[in-house]
Order: structure tokens, then C-alpha cells, then sequence
């Protein structure tokens, strides 16, 4: 039978956000790269909440911008509303959240793929993926080695290939809940992939089911606003890229709408508890305790007498509103009785039901860092797949996972970035060590250096990493390093200025309801007090225009133009360092130390059999996660702190032997 | 790679009262030369040659002599570890022993886990490549024993309130994170004076527990120990008994201990003064009151109170006086002694506990606070079961293992000043005024160092805190 066969470098299995930022980055680096989807019209497409970014996960989609991603970008053009969230927090918590118009965000990012070089867009539904044994390395005796070598269509198509890169999200096997019907489609009604997790268990890759769910989507005409308070965007919108221009992107916003459940609502849910697919034990996946369906809210939160409910636009060209807060997958008229029981919703029009969505993925400790399987070379795994949740979460997963692919193909060295430098870090990092049992969402309280991992500085401490890689420009380049040089002279300049107690600064210290000097004091220190800020002391810092004016000059002669944004960016990062410069640098210690434990790398052909005095639990968990660092052997559980010092000496022995 | 330096004592555990405590590490002469005095007040340790031994006194921050002692001194590499060793060779007992490691580790030592000098001399190539794996097992299985004596020792009191410290700590981080994680949904406001309130609390058990250590005091002036008791229970016997000499007047008639005896014992190297008093009842005769004030007075100062019950006689109000007495101080150590004068059985600890309940001491809280022994002052039995009770007591966080000693005791105060520390600085952010994301970091520490103690290590404790007591977004 005649059959197409093509030959690339690079297989994207999906397009939603990890499938997108994946292929880009592969594309970009010029490897030949064809992204599969089930359907084109729904490339990035948003499936759930109309928003981007929210806490902690604004740092991740800065971060994806820093590396050279492309979310941050797509959001700066398609928002149409923005807010900073936790603004009145501390600086390292501040996050970034716009709304998206979602068919606007879609249509964008399709546009993207569509025009970038190297990359082909194929709607097809990928069935096989193609491989072969490969003889085992020196050392890896110990694990089965399999080389990916391309993938096959529903339709008989072939793609020969170096890498895949599978980014399935919830489609494997998907099935969708409303009550009691049931309909074996992925999110949206599109359709379910279910061939390909078969071939992936012949691979030897275990699946396990995990579920999540949505809310209803609602005619906006069916809504009375009068009785919800309205949720404005912030006057001032902070784009998320660092390569876009605020001043381009303020415009007029959409608004959002606040109302809350009640009694009412909660006593139709609760005297239908019996029809809920997850009481009734219909829905084996585990769900999210972040995400928790209205049903869990009632039950686990009984005490509590009413939640919030956030009524956010789809988009500008659609009536749709989807209803935040309330997602659920009880029978559409239990749906309908509990969603008119809401102020403001008592006539509401349901466009699309709530449902929950059941799918298979993996563990993600089958992973390596890089995201590559451990057992077979070439494949690579990001998203939803991998048990996380959230779009942003997923296009962290698919740069990370694209730009290994391609690093492997292009023979470089493998970006793996750790837990002290980033967010994706503690994110891929969490992935590959933990058990985890539910899907994934990233949460600031899961950054123990969150000090140092701003949303501010993502620029600062990963552009560069970006370059290296080869998706960051020369330009973009010489701008950060513009941007740290000024910083650094500032700096050092506000730390080096002393102020003498003499009458013009007691003066101004009093005006400002500050305690006078009883000893010289630099402009630094007076920044780290409570009542004073980078602009404020602005009055007894004579110098200050005229020696920025120097550090511009020599910026631009070595680098490149300073722009106004630059600036702003600079004096920003001034103040925050040194505002909170104790505990920074106390932060910066503690990275010290676990990176330390993370350098020591442990050789991938290590017999933990030949470990002897492991206990027997920490034997079994490192011989089922195979960390590559002490570092990330320390943080599996199981595995004690004399489990460590036992391989640490093992280790050291075995290099002496060596 | 730069290594700390480390502290252990490195000797068995002796009544002798001798022992040697060793420091290794690049700072271990610097360390050991601050709190090591000639008897002409000099400290020479920087300067001396390596291999030479010089006697002298150690010194506290006050200048106070603790311990006449012998100082070797051993330069790299020629020494166990191949490090910089310092090792001090004390006298005066296990005690002053576990006061001049906390010297020793004030004045920037860290107290050595278990098997560390070994494992030291191993990475510096001290011990052969073919003995790495008997140091691996010793690690393994010295862990394994503190692990076990650290969690016998502290099923008591102890744990239970370190555990409702570190609930309540993570309870705070968790209502912060998930308002972080969450702000439209959890808010913050007038949350910072509600946790500085919180943390007052906090702050005073933490502080509480450190109290409860052996402290200079003690080992100055050894344990203070009263022994209570109504009138002609055989208080004075057991102190008899204890002493080994007929000290005290023991008669058939109440109230023939006027005054208060004191006695000093060395029990395993802990000083333990003992204090008899005469039986706390409201009496006419202005001798034996003043005796049954001081008592009181005694009570509330001792470090350790002994109840001596009579079985043969039913509780009576001079008992329910001492059990509010006893109430009343609590957090002190406390040993009931069912003391049987031959005769019939009336009260048993049933009783006892009983009584307790009636004054509002739960059933749990009774017998994780009071050990329960039952002695005979007429034919000396459970005296054995004392000493051992009162050894476990106070020398309970010292585990001897083959080559070092490790006191746990030590280590457990340290991480409680550690998380005491902490709170402070949650308590100084709260001051000045910072964001409440600042507050978690310091928290979490508290709350590490606390699970030190009880061997608890972090994981998922916080995100599971979040999702099980805040209902989170979407």
C-alpha cells in the first residue's frame, strides 16, 4: 500500500500551549519541526479559564518570556483586561493576570506557527510512535534503551524523526461528564485521541488517569450585573514580555463581575450529591484540590456559608461568559437550578455545560529533568501528559522540553534549570521527584527561594540562559546587559553616598516623619526604611540625574540605547534589592548550599544494589527514580538524610576507585 | 570544599566523671581558644606548636570557671580526622561536660552528627578506601538508634507540645500562602496583628521549653530536687534511703521533720540536692509552719519534685494540697513515688489520677507529665527505679554510641533557640512593617527547626495544610 513518508528532525504531538512553545523553539533553532493537532482551529486553545498568568503562574509565563518563549507575547496582544495581583504584598509575590480574548489568543498564536520557519502545521491524529533497541552504552547495562525513530498517522502517514515531543494534554482517552451522560470526547467536544496511549504502554510507559474540570459558559444577555460588583483592570497595564512596549499596550478593559454563592445553591448541591459522577464513584481520575469543583467546595468547606463567583467575558467578539468558581459536573438541570440560585444569575442562559474531564498521563519521575524519558532516547514529554494543570504550567513544560529536544539533535548541552533560579525549575523539578497524585499546579508557597525568583527579575536571571541557548537575540542581549550595568552602578552609587547629620537632611528626614541621624548615613540605608522608597529620598540625593546621566552615556557607548522602559526597569530592581537586601542575601546563601548538593551528580549507571547500608525503602526509590544529583535524591521521600551520607561516601569511594 | 567545624563529646559515658570533648575543623583551635584560659588567664591555643597538651580552665561568657581541664592540640593532617582537632579533656562531670559543648558550639561549632569524625576521616583519606563500607553501616545504623532513642525519649511531653507548635505554625503559613496563592479569595487584612498576637504565645511555650533545659544553674548548683509528702509519709526515709545515711530524723510521729534537710547525691555524674520538707499541712504549731511555707517556696523552685504517697493511708487534704501544688508547677519534673509502709493498699494510681482529673489535669496530661513509681522505704525496693527514672530525666538526650557521645539534649536546644529566634524576626518583620509573604520565610524556618527535633522532615506538609484547611480558587 502506498503510504506518505516524510523525513524531519522533530515531532510535536499536540498544539495546545506546551505543543506550541515546543515546536517554536525547535523551528527557531532550525530544525526541520511538524507540530500534529487535531484540528488547526483550535491551536492554543484555551479550554478552560479565559485568563493568563495569576499567581506564581505569572512568573512562570516571564520566565518562558525570558528564555524566549512566545506566551508572553501572545497574551501582550490578544488581553483585554490586566491587573497585578498581591500589589500591596511583597515584591516577589506580585503577579501578572490578564484575561484573554480567547479566539483572539488562538487566532494569534495560530498565526505565529503558520508563519514561522521550519515549522509545518498538519492536522492528523498521531497513532504510533516509531522505535528501535539501541544498543546499550557503557554502564547502562541496567536500563533498557530505546531509540524513537519517527510516528505514524491514523491515516497510515509516516514521519521519520530524531525527537518527539508529546504534549497530548487531556485528549488521551478522554471522556467528558455532565451527570450522568458521559461522552468519550476531549475538552470543547473536539475529538479524543485514542490510539496513541496504547503504543506509548508498549513502550513501557505506565498511564494513569487524572480528571479536572470547567464550569459553564453563559449568555451574557441572561446575566443581571446590577447585582455583582464589577472587577476593574489596573490603570496602569504591565505588559508580561520584556520585549513588548507599554506604552503600545494600553487600552480601554473589559470588566469582570464578583457575586457569591449561598445557602440556597448549597442545599440544591448537597441534595443532589447522589447525581455528582464523583460521589457516586463514576470518575475513577483524581482531581485537583487546588481546582475544586462547587460539589467539593460544599463538602469539604461545609462550615463556610458562601464561595465566590467571578463572571469573566470570553472574549470581545462573543457573548459567552465563563462563570469562575463554580465548575462542576453534576446534570446539566441540577446545574441550571444551582447556577440561578446567584445573585445576578437567577434568569441565566447556559451556552455550554459544566462537565469534568477524565484523561491519561504519566508519572512524572519516569522523567529526566530535561523531560526526556529515561529509557528512551528522543522522546519528550511536557504538559498536562506530564500531570500538571494550568496553560501556563504546560508551555513552561514544552519550551523546556522543546529546546532539550532540539539540544540533543543539535548535540549542545541540555538546559535543566534548577530551583533556585526559576520557577520551571521548582515546576519540572516537583515533576520528576515527587509522587505526585493529583495534577500539578504551581503555587508560590512551592518556591522556597521566592525572594530571588521575582516576576521582576525574570530577565535578569534566565535571559541569558536564552541566548546561550540561541532564542534570544544579540540585541535583546546587549539590552540586559545595558540593564544590569545600570543597576550595579546605581547601586553601588546610593551604597556609597553618605548623608552627615547635618540640618538639611534632619530637616528632611523629619518632614518625612523619619528619626534624625546621630551618625552619617548612606542614601542606601535610608531606602531601607520603612517610610522611604527609591523615589521618596529622591529630595536629599542631589546627584542622582547627573551621575545617571553619566552611567546612560557609558551604557550606551558599551551596549546599546537606553529607552525609558529600560529605566523604569532599572530603578525598579534598585529598589527592590536594596530594600530587601538582608533577606535576599540570606536566600542567596540557602541557593548556595542546595546547589551545591545539586552539582553533585551521581553517574547514570549507579547499581543501588552495590549501594551497601541504603536502608531498603530509600534502595527501592532511588532505584525507581534514578536521580541525577544527591541534590534531587535528597528531596524524594523515602530517603533520609543518613541515606544521603551513605551515597555521598559511596560516591566519593567510587570516584577514588575510578 | 570548606568544612564547618564540629563538636562531640568523644568519650563513653562514665560515673568517673572524665571525658574528653573533641573539636575538628578548620576554626577548632580559634573555638577552643576562646573559651580556654591559662591559669595565668592567657589564651595561647593560636599560638602553640601541634602535639602539645596544656592545662588550664575552661571559661564562660562571664568569665566563670567551669572545669579545670587539659587542652591537646592537633594540627592538620596529622590528627583522626586530618583537620585542625582541639581535644578537651574535662573532670568535672557529664553535665559541665554538656555545658562546655554548648560553649563550644556558641562559639561557632556545630555539634556533629552521629558518625561524623569518622566519615571525616574517611573523606580525608584517613581511613582506608576498604573500611568505607563499615562507616557506611555505622552511619546508617548509629541514625538509626538516635533516631529510636531521641523518639523514646520524647513519646513524653515533649513531642506532644513540639508537634502543637509546629500545627499551629504551619496553620498561619498555610492561611498566608493560600491568600498569596489565592487573593481574591483569602485576604489578608488585620491578619499581621492577629499572628503577632498568635506569636506571643508561641513565642512564651518555645521559651518555656528552652527553660526546661539544664541550665548553668544546675550544674553549678546541681538539680534541685524537693521531696513532698504529708506528715510521716517516709520522705525522710527516702531521702535516707538516697543519701545512704540516717540523716534525717525518722520517728512514727507526723510532723518530725521540722525544718528542711538538705542532702547533695552525685547520681551518674548529675548533682542532685536534695530537699525534705516537713508535710504540707495547715498546722497551729509555728515551727512546723514556717517549715511547710519554705516547702512551698521550695517546691516552686525546685528543678524536680518527688511525691512520696502513702498507699496505706486514704488521700486526704494535705495530698490534695500538694497535687495543686504539683498543678501548679506542672512543667517541672515530676516523679510520684506510691510508697508502701508494708501495710494494706488504700490508694493506687487510679486514685491518684483521680484526684488530679478533680482539680482539672485531664487523664492524658496526667500521665504524660508525671512518671509513677512504686517504692518501699522500709525494705528499700524501686530505688533502683528512681535512680533510673531521674537518669532518664535529665541525661535522657545523651546517647552513647560507639566512639562519641552524642548529647540530643544539646541539639534540641539548639533548634529551639533557633525557632524561637525566628519567631522574633517574624515578630521584628511585623514591625517594620512588611509584607506578609516575608512572614512565611522566617516561619518556615521556626517550623523546621521545631520538626528537627521530633525527626520530621518538611515535604508536602505546607501545601497539604493549604488544601485541607482553605478553600482554594477556580
Amino acid at each position: 500500500m502506498p503510504e506518505i513518508r516524510e523525513k524531519v528532525d522533530v515531532c510535536v504531538i499536540g498544539a495546545g500551549h506546551a505543543g506550541c512553545e515546543a515546536a517554536l523553539a525547535c523551528a527557531r533553532l532550525g530544525l526541520e519541526t511538524v507540530i500534529f493537532t487535531v484540528s488547526v482551529d483550535s491551536i492554543a486553545l484555551m479550554p478552560c479559564n479565559p485568563n493568563v498568568g495569576g499567581s506564581s503562574k505569572g512568573h512562570l509565563v516571564r520566565e518562558l518570556d525570558a528564555l524566549g518563549g512566545e506566551m508572553g507575547k501572545n497574551i501582550d496582544k490578544t488581553f483585554i483586561q490586566s491587573k497585578m495581583l498581591n500589589i500591596s504584598k511583597g515584591p516577589a509575590v506580585h503577579s501578572l493576570r490578564a484575561q484573554a480574548d480567547k479566539a483572539e489568543y488562538s487566532r494569534a498564536m495560530r498565526k505565529v506557527l503558520e508563519n514561522q520557519e521550519h515549522l509545518t502545521v498538519k492536522q492528523a491524529e498521531v497513532c504510533e510512535l516509531l522505535s528501535e533497541e539501541i544498543a546499550a552504552g557503557k554502564g547502562e547495562e541496567n536500563i533498557r534503551r530505546i531509540r524513537i525513530t519517527g510516528v505514524k498517522t491514523f491515516t497510515g502517514a509516516i514521519y521519520e524523526c530524531k525527537a518527539v515531543v508529546l504534549c497530548t494534554g487531556t485528549y488521551l482517552n478522554a471522556r467528558c461528564l455532565c451527570g450522568e451522560a458521559i461522552t468519550y470526547t476531549g475538552p470543547n467536544g473536539l475529538q479524543a485521541a485514542t490510539h496513541l496511549s496504547d503504543s506509548l504502554e508498549k513502550l513501557g510507559i505506565p498511564l494513569r488517569r487524572f480528571k479536572t474540570g470547567t464550569p459553564a459558559r453563559m449568555d451574557k444577555r441572561s446575566i443581571d450585573f446590577t447585582k455583582m460588583e464589577e472587577q476593574f483592570g489596573d490603570e496602569r497595564i504591565v505588559p508580561f514580555s520584556f520585549s513588548t512596549n507599554p506604552e503600545e499596550i494600553q487600552k480601554e478593559q473589559a470588566s469582570c463581575w464578583l457575586t457569591y454563592t449561598n445557602e440556597e445553591t448549597h442545599n440544591i448541591i448537597r441534595a443532589n450529591l447522589d447525581r455528582s459522577p464523583i460521589y457516586a464513584g463514576i470518575i475513577e481520575g483524581t482531581g485537583p484540590r487546588y481546582c475544586p469543583s462547587i460539589e467539593d467546595k460544599v463538602v469539604k468547606f461545609a462550615e463556610k456559608e458562601r464561595h465566590q463567583v467571578f463572571i469573566e467575558p470570553e472574549g470581545l467578539h462573543t457573548n459567552e461568559m465563563y462563570v469562575g468558581g463554580m465548575s462542576s459536573s453534576m446534570p446539566e438541570d441540577v446545574q441550571l437550578a444551582m447556577y440561578r440560585t446567584v445573585p445576578g444569575l437567577e434568569h441565566c442562559k447556559i451556552v455550554r455545560n459544566a462537565y469534568a474531564i477524565e484523561y491519561d498521563c504519566i508519572n512524572g519521575k519516569q522523567l529526566d529533568p530535561t523531560l526526556e524519558f529515561k529509557h528512551i532516547k528522543g522522546l519528550f514529554s511536557a504538559g498536562q501528559l506530564n500531570g500538571s494543570s494550568g496553560y501556563e504550567e504546560a508551555a513552561s513544560q514544552g519550551l523546556i522540553a522543546g529546546i532539550n529536544a532540539a539540544m540533543e539533535i543539535l548535540e549542545k548541552d541540555t538546559l535543566v534549570l534548577d530551583r533556585g533560579e526559576s520557577y520551571i525549575g521548582v515546576l519540572i523539578d516537583d515533576l520528576v521527584t515527587k509522587d505526585n497524585r493529583e495534577p500539578y499546579r504551581m503555587m508560590t508557597s512551592r518556591a522556597e527561594y521566592r525572594l530571588l525568583l521575582r516576576q521582576d527579575n525574570a530577565d535578569l536571571r534566565l535571559r541569558e540562559k536564552g541566548y546561550q541557548i540561541g532564542l534570544i537575540s544579540e540585541k535583546q542581549m546587549k539590552e540586559l546587559q545595558a540593564k544590569k550595568f545600570l543597576i550595579e552602578k546605581e547601586m553601588q552609587r546610593l551604597k556609597d553616598t553618605l548623608l552627615g547629620a547635618n540640618k538639611e537632611v534632619q530637616d528632611f528626614l523629619e518632614s518625612n516623619g523619619s528619626s534624625t541621624l546621630k551618625t552619617a548615613a548612606s542614601l542606601a540605608e535610608l531606602i531601607c526604611r520603612p517610610e522611604f522608597d527609591y523615589e521618596k529620598i529622591s529630595g536629599i540625593d542631589k546627584n542622582r540625574s547627573v551621575s545617571m546621566e553619566e552611567f546612560i552615556q557609558e551604557a550606551e557607548e558599551y551596549f546599546c540605547p537606553v529607552s525609558r522602559k529600560l529605566l523604569d526597569e532599572v530603578k525598579e530592581q534598585v529598589e527592590i534589592e536594596i530594600k530587601y537586601e538582608g533577606y535576599i542575601l540570606r536566600q542567596k546563601r540557602q541557593v548556595e548550599q542546595y546547589q551545591k548538593m545539586e552539582e553533585k551528580k551521581i553517574p547514570k549507571d549507579l547499581d543501588y544494589d552495590d549501594v551497601p547500608s541504603l536502608r531498603i525503602e530509600a534502595r527501592q526509590k532511588l532505584k525507581e527514580f534514578r536521580p541525577v544529583s544527591v541534590g534531587q535524591a535528597s528531596r524524594i521521600s523515602g530517603v533520609s538524610p543518613a541515606d544521603i551520607s551513605v551515597l555521598l561516601i559511596y560516591l566519593e569511594h567510587h570516584s577514588h576507585s575510578r | 570544599m570548606k568544612t564547618d567545624t564540629i563538636a562531640a563529646v568523644a568519650t563513653a559515658m562514665s560515673d568517673s566523671g572524665i571525658g574528653i570533648i573533641r573539636i575538628s575543623g578548620e576554626e577548632a583551635i580559634e573555638i577552643a581558644d576562646k573559651i580556654f584560659q591559662t591559669p595565668g588567664g592567657k589564651h595561647i591555643l593560636k599560638n602553640v606548636q601541634s602535639h602539645t597538651i596544656h592545662y588550664g580552665y575552661v571559661v564562660d561568657d562571664e568569665l566563670q570557671k567551669l572545669d579545670e581541664v587539659m587542652v591537646s592540640v592537633l594540627k592538620a593532617p596529622r590528627s583522626f580526622t586530618a583537620e585542625d582537632t582541639v581535644e578537651i579533656n574535662c573532670h568535672g562531670g557529664i553535665l559541665v561536660m554538656q555545658k562546655i559543648l554548648e560553649l563550644v558550639c556558641k562559639s561557632g561549632a556545630r555539634l556533629a552528627e552521629p558518625g561524623e569524625f569518622t566519615k571525616r576521616a574517611f573523606l580525608n583519606g584517613r581511613i582506608d578506601l576498604s573500611k568505607a563500607e563499615a562507616v557506611m553501616d555505622m552511619i546508617s545504623s548509629q541514625n538509626e538508634y538516635a533516631m529510636k532513642s531521641s523518639f523514646d525519649q520524647l513519646q513524653g511531653k515533649l513531642s506532644v507540645q513540639i508537634k502543637s507548635l509546629r500545627d499551629e505554625i504551619i496553620y498561619e503559613i498555610a492561611f498566608i500562602e493560600s491568600a498569596l496563592d489565592d487573593p481574591e479569595h483569602i485576604s489578608l487584612d488585620g491578619f499581621p496583628e492577629r499572628l503577632s498576637e498568635k506569636l506571643q504565645q508561641i513565642d512564651k511555650k518555645i521559651g518555656g521549653l528552652i527553660a526546661t533545659f539544664i541550665n548553668g544553674k544546675m550544674i553549678k548548683n546541681g538539680i534541685s530536687t524537693v521531696i513532698l509528702g504529708k506528715p510521716n509519709v517516709g520522705k525522710s526515709s527516702l531521702l535516707n534511703l538516697m543519701v545512704g545515711e540516717e540523716r534525717a530524723i525518722v520517728t512514727d510521729i507526723a510532723g518530725t521533720t521540722r525544718d528542711v534537710l538538705q542532702e547533695s547525691i552525685n547520681l551518674h555524674g548529675i548533682h542532685l540536692n536534695l530537699i525534705d520538707t516537713a508535710g504540707i499541712r495547715d498546722t497551729e504549731d509555728t515551727v512546723e509552719k514556717i517549715g511547710v511555707e519554705r516547702a512551698r517556696k521550695y517546691a516552686e523552685q525546685a528543678d524536680l519534685i518527688l511525691y512520696v504517697v502513702d498507699t496505706s493511708e486514704k488521700l486526704d487534704d494535705n495530698d490534695r494540697e500538694i497535687i495543686g501544688l504539683l498543678k501548679n508547677n506542672i512543667e517541672k519534673n515530676g516523679i510520684i513515688l506510691l510508697n508502701k509502709n508494708d501495710l494494706d493498699t488504700l490508694v493506687d494510681e487510679t486514685d491518684i489520677q483521680k484526684e488530679f482529673e478533680k482539680q482539672g489535669v485531664n487523664c492524658d496530661t496526667f500521665k504524660r507529665n508525671f512518671v509513677i513509681l512504686k517504692t518501699s522505704t522500709k525494705d528499700g525496693s524501686g530505688m533502683q527505679e528512681l535512680e533510673e527514672a531521674v537518669k532518664n530525666m535529665f541525661l535522657s538526650g545523651i546517647i552513647q554510641n560507639k566512639d562519641e557521645v552524642i548529647i540530643t539534649n544539646l541539639r534540641h536546644k539548639e533548634a529551639l533557640q533557633e525557632a524561637y529566634d525566628s519567631i522574633h524576626l517574624v515578630q521584628k518583620s511585623i514591625a517594620d512593617g512588611m509584607p506578609e509573604d516575608f512572614y512565611s520565610i522566617d516561619l518556615m524556618s521556626a517550623y523546621k527547626a521545631l520538626g528537627l527535633i521530633i525527626g520530621e522532615e518538611v515535604e508536602d506538609d505546607l501545601v497539604e495544610e493549604i488544601f485541607s484547611k482553605f478553600c482554594m480558587g477556580k
